[in-house]
């Protein structure tokens, strides 16, 4: 009895800051503010499934919304360069167009619940949601892969369309600055880069010259270096200084 | 409401904590703390020097490929979960259906690591 309390109210806690935190997602002026309001209403909305029977969606919703949508929300909105100056000054002039559109989307939201009907099978399955022998994900599991195998490899398919449209939007195909290749890193020999040299005393880098690393294979070495040394490829193709030429 | 409802009490009992936490934290604050808030006060502290600029700077467009690639990657995952648990009764075909599923991502998958979309320069 009193779980059934507790889950009433919840549910009244629930939907009310969900509420109020999705009226401060469009009120807020500042929209990194409207994003983690919106993450509080996405908390909120999986509450409201969780109490509604809907564990597996509850989940997801922390899951997928939370940790990825609401974090690209975020660095989209970062992304804007925000300006709350050059934000505002736009107002007036767009205002009737968005109060346009408005007026547009409020009109079919009344078309929408002007249609309404209730189908008679909700009734009874408003009685029972859920057998009590299958969960939730468990439901699903069973007719999402087998049923609906169509729909399930569309998805696959969509999501395959969004990696590549947004590798193919956001690359950049030039490197700006040397990345690192770990393999070849722990494949380096420290007896290819390194030697040691008996400098006679006072002799030192004038003598010696500088030494620089290996080339990358396949590039073509020039000059003679003539020191004797067993690394005597490892100077760069590019000029370099030699103290005793 | 269901009965398996029950099992989310003890989350529930703790998110009410928390807020009851945070709440007294922030509202003690607020009530118990002398506010003088002065212009010096409020502005940003930079180590001694004046802020160079505003901290609202355009993030690099990378940041963004890298979350969308997370998200598809969750969505694949999240489809796992349910044909984990019900892959007893959804036989040999539920089983290749995912494999198909699983195949097609690969590609992306082949395709962004061959691209160097995972590398960060």
């Amino acid at each position: 009895m009193i779980a059934n309390y507790l889950a009433t109210g919840a549910f009244y806690v629930f939907a009310a800051v969900l509420l109020a935190s999705a009226a401060m997602v469009v009120t807020s002026r500042n929209p990194v503010y409207a994003v983690l309001f919106l993450v509080l209403a996405f908390f909120n909305a999986a509450g409201l499934f969780l109490l509604a029977g809907a564990e597996f969606l509850a989940m997801l919703l922390v899951i997928v919304y939370v940790g990825a949508v609401a974090v690209l929300f975020l660095f989209v909105v970062m992304m804007l360069d925000v300006d709350f100056a050059v934000l505002r000054s736009g107002f007036q002039r767009y205002a009737p167009v968005g109060v346009l559109v408005g007026v547009v989307l409020l009109a079919e939201l009344g078309l929408v619940f002007g249609t309404w009907t209730t189908s008679g099978l909700a009734q009874s399955l408003r009685a029972s949601p859920m057998p009590d022998s299958v969960t939730n994900t468990e439901a699903l599991g069973r007719i999402l892969y087998t049923d609906y195998v169509l729909l399930f490899q569309a998805a696959g398919l969509v999501l395959l369309v969004a990696m590549i449209g947004a590798i193919v939007l956001t690359m950049r195909e030039k490197k700006s600055s040397r990345h690192q290749i770990i393999a070849k890193q722990i494949a380096r020999n420290p007896a290819d880069t390194l030697v040691l040299v008996n400098a006679g005393l006072g002799e030192g880098i004038n003598i010696l010259g500088i030494r620089r690393p290996l080339p990358p294979p396949g590039k073509v070495v020039h000059g003679d270096h003539g020191h004797g040394h067993d690394d005597h490829d490892a100077h760069a193709p590019e000029p370099h200084v030699h103290g005793d030429h | 409401m269901q009965p398996w409802l029950v099992n989310y009490f003890p989350i529930l009992v703790f998110m009410a904590i928390a807020v009851v936490i945070a709440g007294a934290m922030l509202g003690g604050s607020l009530l118990a703390g002398w506010q003088k808030p002065y212009a010096e006060k409020l502005s940003a502290y930079e180590c001694g020097f004046e802020a160079f600029d505003d901290a609202r700077r355009r993030f690099d467009v990378r940041f963004y490929l890298v979350a969308i690639l997370f998200i598809i990657f969750d969505l694949e995952v999240a489809f796992l979960f349910p044909w984990a648990i019900s892959l007893g009764h959804i036989g040999m075909f539920g089983f290749w259906s995912m494999m198909g599923f699983l195949g097609v991502l690969t590609i992306g998958f082949i395709y962004e690591w061959c691209k160097g979309a995972l590398d960060w320069e």
